[in-house]
C-alpha cells in the first residue's frame, strides 16, 4: 500500500454546488492523497455523486476551488484539461457503457481517441483488462444489453482503466450486486489499486466496502464533510446521520468481522 | 522520458535491455521498438529481459513486455526476466495470466456469398415484415375488445391527441398553406399561356381535396408523429418498461399501442380537413395576389369547380393512413434491440416505411374510386 501521507491529487476547498434554490453541497472542502482509496458515505441523496461529477467538471460550481493533479480547473487550457481527462476513469454509477458496442469495443474506445497504438496492441491490453476485471473472452463479444448487472460493472470499470489513469472515480461500484459478487468487486478493486498504482475516490453505500477496502472515509451529510478518517473516527463522530449510520446494528456486526486476507 | 529499448547479442544469450517511461502514451513508440525484436527469426540462445532502468510502467508497456517474453519462450529455451522492480512485479504477473487463450479463428468469409446471403434475408424480412403488420392490426383488435371495459383509456387517447393533432396543427397550416400557393402560382404561370388561368382554381381545388391534402398531412404525420411514437416505444423497450407492464399484468398493447394509434385516426382526418382548408387558402390567396382574381371569384369558381365527392375521397382515406402509419411506428417501436444505434435505425425505417405504405394505399384507393365512379 502507498504511503498514505503523500500529497493531495485532489484538492476541494470551499466548493459550493446548488440546483436551482436547493444547496447541495455548502462551503466542502475535501483532499484525496496520492495512493490512497478514500470511501465516500453520506445519505441517498446527499450529494456524493453531485460532488464527484462536479470534481470531474460534469457540473458547473457556484463558488471554490478544485484542483486535480495541481492543476485548477477553472484556469485549465482545454489541453491541460484532455490531459487531465486522460489520466482519470470514471465508472458510473449506472455504467454509461456504450450500447452499440461490444464490450471489448467499450474499452478499446478511448485507446483509440487518446493513443497511437497499433490495432492488434489496442486488442490485446483491452482483453487483458477484460481478464483482469474478471472476464471471459466470450463475455468480451456481448453487447451491454446481454450483459448482466455486474458484468456491466465490470466492463464500466475495464473502460475506466483503459488508458492507465491515475485516479479512478467509482460511483457507488457495489451497489447493485449481490453480497459475494460485492465482495469479489472490493477485492478488485484493492488488487487493481496495488498493481497499477491507483488512486481510488469511491461514493459508496456499502459499509463492507468502507471497512474493508478503504483507506480513508469521508462521511458527507448537511452539503459537508462532517467526519474524515478511518473507521474509528467515523464511531467517534458526533453526527447524528454518521453516529446513526456507523453505529447501527449492521455496522457493528460488519466491524467485528475478522479482516479479509490481505489480497 | 523516452522508452528505449537496447538488445546485445552476446554469444551464448540475447540480452534485452528496456528504459525510461513505458506506458501508454509512448504506446506507438514502444511498438515500433518491440516489432523488430518480434519479427526476428527464433535464436537457440536464451534470451535476457532486464527491465532494471524501467522507470514508469503500465499496464500497456507491461504487455509488451509480456509479448517479448512470449516470443522467446515458443522459440527456443525459456527467456528470463531480470532486474524487476518490486512495485512492478504484481502488475507483471497480472498480465502474465492474461491472454493465454488463442483468439477465436473467425472463417473468412466469401465477399459474393455473403451479399447473395443478405439479398436472400432481406426478400425473406419483406414477407415477414407485411405479416408482422398484419399480426399488429390483429393485436389491436383484439386489445380494442378489452378497451371498451376499460375507460381509462379515454384519458390516454385524449392526452395523445393533444400531442399528435392540437400541437401539429400549426406546422401543418403553415405548410399546407404553401404547398396550395406554390400549386397554384405554377398553375397560373404555365395555364396563362393558353389564356386558361381560371381553370388554376379547379387545378387548387380538386388536387387538394382528393389528393395532395391528405398525402402531404399524412406524410408530415409520419415525420412527426410516427418518428415519436418508434423512439418512444423503443426506449421503453431498451428499458425494460415494457417488460415491467407486462409482469403487471398489463397488456402493452392496450396500454401503450392502442391510444396511440387510436389517436393517430382520429388525428389524422381534423388535420387533414384543416390542412387542406389551409391549403385552398394559399391557392386563393395567390391566385389574388399574383393571378389577380378576386377572393369572391375564387370562391364562385371553386364552388363550381369541385363537389363533395372530392372533399370524401380526401377524407377517407385519412383514417387508413393513420392505422398504417400508428402500426408501422409501433411495430417497429418494438424491434428495438438493446442498442442506441438500433434505436435509431428502427426510428428511420419507421418514418421510410410508414411514407413508402401511405403512398401504396393512396394508389390503391385512387384504382378503388376511379371504380366506383367517384
Ligand atoms: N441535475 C440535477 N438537477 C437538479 N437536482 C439535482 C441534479 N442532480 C442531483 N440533484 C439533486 O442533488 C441531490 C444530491 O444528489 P446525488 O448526488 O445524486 O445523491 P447521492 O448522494 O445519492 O449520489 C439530490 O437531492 C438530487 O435531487
Ligand atoms: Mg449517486
Amino acid at each position: 500500500m502507498a504511503a498514505p501521507d503523500r500529497e493531495p491529487v485532489i484538492r476541494v476547498r470551499d466548493l459550493v454546488v446548488g440546483f436551482g434554490d436547493r444547496v447541495v453541497l455548502d462551503h466542502l472542502s475535501l483532499d484525496v492523497r496520492r495512493g490512497e482509496i478514500l470511501g465516500v458515505v453520506g445519505a441517498s441523496g446527499g450529494g456524493k455523486s453531485v460532488l464527484l461529477r462536479t470534481i470531474i467538471g460534469l457540473i458547473p460550481k457556484r463558488q471554490g476551488k478544485i484542483e486535480v493533479f495541481g492543476i485548477d480547473l477553472d484556469a485549465a487550457t482545454p489541453d491541460e484539461t484532455r490531459a487531465i481527462g486522460r489520466r482519470c476513469g470514471i465508472l458510473f454509477q449506472q455504467g454509461a457503457l456504450f450500447s452499440s458496442l461490444t464490450a471489448l469495443q467499450n474499452v478499446q474506445y478511448p485507446m483509440r481517441e487518446f493513443l497511437e497504438a497499433s490495432e492488434e496492441l489496442m486488442t490485446d491490453v483491452a482483453l487483458a483488462k477484460l481478464e483482469m476485471v474478471g472476464l471471459t473472452r466470450e463475455d468480451a463479444e456481448k453487447f451491454p444489453s446481454e450483459l448482466s448487472g455486474g458484468m456491466t460493472k465490470r466492463v464500466a470499470l475495464a473502460r475506466a482503466l483503459a488508458l492507465d489513469p491515475e485516479i479512478v472515480f467509482l460511483d457507488e461500484p457495489t451497489s447493485g450486486l449481490d453480497p459475494i459478487s460485492a465482495e469479489d468487486f472490493d477485492s478488485l478493486i484493492r488488487t487493481l489499486q496495488q498493481t497499477l498504482g491507483l488512486t481510488v475516490y469511491m461514493n459508496t453505500h456499502d459499509l463492507h466496502t468502507l471497512n474493508s477496502v478503504c483507506d480513508r472515509i469521508a462521511a458527507l451529510a448537511d452539503g459537508k464533510v462532517v467526519a474524515l478518517g478511518d473507521m474509528e473516527a467515523m464511531h467517534a463522530c458526533e453526527h447524528p446521520w454518521v453516529h446513526e449510520y456507523f453505529g447501527g446494528k449492521r455496522a457493528r456486526a460488519v466491524a467485528h468481522e475478522p479482516e479479509p486476507a490481505a489480497t | 522520458m523516452q522508452p528505449l529499448l537496447k538488445s546485445t547479442a552476446a554469444t551464448d544469450r540475447l540480452e534485452l535491455s528496456a528504459a525510461g517511461s513505458w506506458t501508454a502514451v509512448h504506446a506507438g513508440e514502444l511498438e515500433k521498438l518491440v516489432e523488430p525484436v518480434l519479427r526476428e527469426p527464433a535464436a537457440a540462445r536464451p534470451a535476457v529481459i532486464d527491465i532494471a532502468e524501467v522507470r514508469e510502467l503500465d499496464t500497456f508497456g507491461a504487455w509488451l513486455i509480456e509479448r517479448l517474453f512470449r516470443r522467446f519462450a515458443e522459440g527456443g529455451p525459456e527467456p528470463r526476466l531480470v532486474g524487476v522492480p518490486e512495485h512492478f512485479r504484481g502488475l507483471l504477473d497480472e498480465v502474465r495470466h492474461t491472454n493465454r487463450r488463442p483468439p477465436a479463428a473467425r472463417g473468412q468469409e466469401n465477399r459474393f456469398l455473403a451479399a447473395v446471403e443478405n439479398l436472400g434475408r432481406h426478400t425473406a424480412e419483406i414477407g415477414s415484415d407485411f405479416l408482422n403488420l398484419v399480426a399488429t392490426f390483429g393485436e389491436m383488435g383484439v386489445a380494442l375488445g378489452r378497451a371498451f371495459l376499460r375507460p381509462q383509456i379515454l384519458t390516454s387517447i385524449v392526452h395523445h391527441l393533444d400531442r399528435v393533432a392540437w400541437q401539429a396543427v400549426p406546422i401543418i397550416l403553415l405548410i399546407t398553406f404553401l404547398i396550395g400557393g406554390i400549386i397554384a402560382q405554377q398553375g397560373i404561370f404555365h395555364f396563362r399561356k393558353f389564356g386558361a388561368e381560371d381553370y388554376v382554381v379547379d387545378l387548387v381545388g380538386i388536387l387538394v381535396l382528393r389528393e395532395i391534402g391528405v398525402l402531404l398531412v399524412a406524410i408530415m404525420v409520419a415525420g412527426r408523429s410516427g418518428s415519436s411514437y418508434t423512439a418512444e416505444l423503443g426506449s421503453m423497450k431498451m428499458r425494460e418498461e415494457i417488460d415491467a407492464l407486462r409482469t403487471m399484468g398489463l397488456d402493452p398493447v392496450e396500454v401503450l399501442i392502442l391510444p396511440r394509434v387510436l389517436a393517430l385516426v382520429c388525428a389524422l382526418p381534423i388535420l387533414t380537413f384543416l390542412g387542406s382548408m389551409s391549403a385552398l387558402l394559399g391557392g386563393g390567396f395567390v391566385a389574388w395576389l399574383y393571378g389577380g382574381m378576386a377572393p369572391e371569384i375564387f370562391i364562385e369558381r371553386l364552388r363550381e369547380a369541385i363537389s363533395i365527392d372530392h372533399f370524401e375521397v380526401g377524407i377517407i382515406k385519412a383514417p387508413f393512413m393513420a392505422l398504417v402509419i400508428g402500426a408501422v411506428a409501433v411495430s417497429e417501436g418494438l424491434k428495438v434491440k438493446g442498442s442506441a444505434e438500433s434505436l435509431g435505425l428502427q426510428t428511420t425505417t419507421s418514418v421510410v416505411k410508414s411514407i413508402f405504405y401511405v403512398i401504396v394505399l393512396d394508389g390503391i384507393f385512387a384504382v378503388f374510386f376511379a371504380s366506383i365512379g367517384m
